[in-house]
């Protein structure tokens, strides 16, 4: 029963992803540039809800993670091969790596503690970043491709121009077929297939967890601590394999934005990315599964075309309406969008948590819930 | 031999004595309650032997091996599950949920990565799960969330919890304190049934007269940190020492 609705939900999942070129073209959203940030977002989210959804742990750091598996990738197009297999891979292992470190060293607290100790040292990692390590990291200017990198598997052919990220031969920013729609241009490239198969294998890698022993225990630890460890469960290293797998989910993620552009800089350290995927897993709702993917979408959405929103655009939208109102219009709604979109974004995460706490899933449950007329507690269960 | 043996425990905050060399040995099967006034170091007791405390001089031997200095779970892992005096269960999780955690912690160890298995498929767990619950008659409320139970059914799953890991010793702290009397006697019941269908060794802290004297086969009495008496129901009842600290109080 559960059974035959995670593998329907993983069909589902899978669908949307592979069609996203088309579904999301009518919102202006399907180039592939933000296709393959939903995507690798998406990727990081998942990672993170392993750790925050089910434990309950909130790391603030896990932007570390992925600045992290920036670097390593970047270093693996540098001297490897511009193949973006051994990059992505290296990504994961350094990641995995670093968060045995921080988590280690974090999961000895819990609660507020914990929080604070991983946004210490993500925050150290990412000072170290611009000081120490430049050698590694090249400071400020950020860790770029060069023509006189070794790349000791690729023949030192394209001499001339910086060669491209590639998966085995095929380009990750070519565009391999440009079809017109209904109307709509649409443009699917290697890129944004290459995130997507990971997306859909990080999903189906969550639902594995979250209906293993593995993830029935992590849940465990969120509501009674106590009584696991009187129940002779270890709950330490459980956390800290949690922490573990979701750091490298996040070196995942690093390493995918690096393929799309082989640039790695500091700021991807920040503890600002490091909060935004707080936000994506709330705002989606935590500990569920589909949950994380839909606050990526959301809030990478809302940065990239709602921020694009100008007065010009607004006008456009009112210019049925008398004048007088329409300037009125323009005048309320303009602080909400364009560069105030943190704005919309700040009231509506608000919103989520006071009224929904289990974020936009919750609300679509209760949307759901109350179209087909169901009871509340099928629904839930249905998409959970 | 017993299967827990207390030697010579001692434990001090700051200048309070909490427990003055006290020996206790437990015999394999018996129903051990352990009495005393407010104060006496009941629960300090309690907490050295579950690893929750250390104390500073003696030693808790369970089974014939050593405890002290060994965490909670370790502790679990030896054979030793714990009733708390409010039921500890995982309020967020089915009632189902609730009794498989324990089922795995016993089949799988402290620590295993199973990540890629499936809780659903593991016909082993669900099967010991479903006939523990069958047992202590909540089947019916397999699939409704632990927390939303009553407080009667949080402390029978909460046993349920510790039955199923099949453990050798169970130790219970007041297991109903703060009921009331006709829950107080479903408890006594409940105990009474795990008695007769397991051998499981028991230590109860309890307060309440009426439970020890339905329950126990061998009572010792803690007052100021020191074992006073230990007999047999109908000794205790009669020990004068035990009357002038306590139930002397109880009884007037």
């Amino acid at each position: 029963m559960n059974l035959m609705k995670d593998r329907l939900l993983l069909i589902i999942f899978a669908c949307v992803v592979l069609a996203a070129p088309l579904i999301f073209a009518p919102t202006g959203a399907a180039y592939p540039d933000l296709l393959q940030r939903f995507a690798i977002y998406g990727i990081f989210a998942i990672g993170f809800n392993i750790l925050f959804g089910l434990t309950g742990y909130l790391s603030f750091g896990h932007a570390a993670f992925l600045g992290v598996g920036s670097y390593s990738a970047v270093w693996m197009f540098k001297l490897l091969s511009m193949n973006i297999v051994p990059a992505l891979l290296l990504s994961i292992v350094i990641a995995g790596v670093f968060s045995l470190l921080i988590g280690y060293i974090s999961l000895r607290r819990s609660g507020i503690y914990f929080s604070i100790l991983t946004l210490a040292l993500a925050q150290m990692c990412y000072n170290l970043a611009y000081s120490v390590l430049t050698p590694l990291t090249n400071g400020e200017t950020g860790l770029q491709l060069r023509l006189d990198d070794p790349r000791i598997l690729d023949a030192a052919g394209d001499a001339g121009s910086l060669p491209s990220t590639n998966f085995f031969g095929l380009e990750m920013k070519e565009v391999f077929w440009n079809p017109t729609i209904f109307g709509y241009d649409l443009q699917f490239n290697w890129g944004y297939y290459v995130c997507a198969l990971l997306l859909i294998l990080s999903f189906w890698i969550s639902i594995r967890i979250f209906r293993s022993p593995f993830g029935l225990i992590l849940r465990a630890v969120k509501t009674n601590q106590t009584r696991l460890n009187y129940t002779g469960i270890n709950s330490r290293p459980y956390t800290l394999a949690a922490f573990v797998i979701s750091g490298m989910f996040a070196g995942l993620a690093g390493g995918l934005l690096a393929t799309m552009d082989p640039l790695a800089g500091a700021e991807r350290m920040q503890w600002t990315v490091g909060g935004e995927v707080v936000l994506m897993v709330v705002l989606g709702g935590m500990g569920t599964l589909s949950g994380p993917v839909l606050g990526a979408v959301f809030i990478k959405y809302f940065e990239n075309i709602f921020s694009k929103i100008n007065d010009g655009v607004l006008h456009g939208w009112f210019a049925i309406m008398p004048e007088w109102i329409e300037n009125a219009m323009v005048l309320i709604v303009s602080p909400f969008v364009g560069k105030g979109w943190h704005l919309t974004l700040g009231a509506l995460f608000m919103i989520v948590v006071i009224f929904l706490p289990g974020g936009l899933v919750e609300g679509a449950q209760k949307i759901g819930a109350k179209l087909s007329g169901a009871n509340k507690r099928a629904a839930k269960v249905g998409i959970e | 031999m017993g299967i827990l043996e207390v030697q010579n425990v001692n434990k001090r905050f700051g200048g309070l004595q909490a427990l003055n060399n006290v020996n206790l040995s437990v015999t394999e099967g018996s129903v051990h309650a352990l009495i005393g006034p407010n104060g006496a170091g009941k629960s300090t007791f309690l907490n050295c032997l579950i690893g929750k405390l250390k104390p500073d001089t003696g030693s808790v031997m369970f089974d014939g091996k050593p405890v002290l200095g060994k965490k909670p779970h370790e502790i679990n892992q030896l054979g030793v599950s714990r009733v708390f005096q409010t039921p500890e269960i995982f309020s967020d999780l089915t009632v189902f949920e609730n009794v498989m955690i324990p089922c795995f912690a016993h089949r799988d160890g402290a620590f295993k990565v199973n990540a890629f298995a499936r809780v659903l498929r593991d016909k082993e767990i669900r099967q010991q799960a479903e006939h523990m619950l069958e047992d202590m008659g909540m089947k019916d409320k397999m699939n409704a969330h632990a927390g939303s139970l009553s407080r009667g059914d949080k402390r029978r799953l909460e046993m349920a919890m510790c039955l199923v890991q099949e453990p050798k010793l169970l130790l219970l702290d007041e297991p109903t304190a703060g009921m009331a009397r006709a829950d107080t006697n479903n408890t006594i019941d409940l105990l009474k049934h795990i008695g007769e269908t397991r051998n499981i060794t028991k230590v109860i802290i309890e307060h309440d007269m009426h439970v020890v004297f339905s329950l126990a086969t061998t009572i010792s009495v803690l007052a100021q940190g020191t074992i006073i008496a230990e007999g047999l129901p109908e000794e205790i009842k009669g020990h004068p020492k035990v009357r002038e600290a306590y139930l002397g109080e109880a009884e007037v």
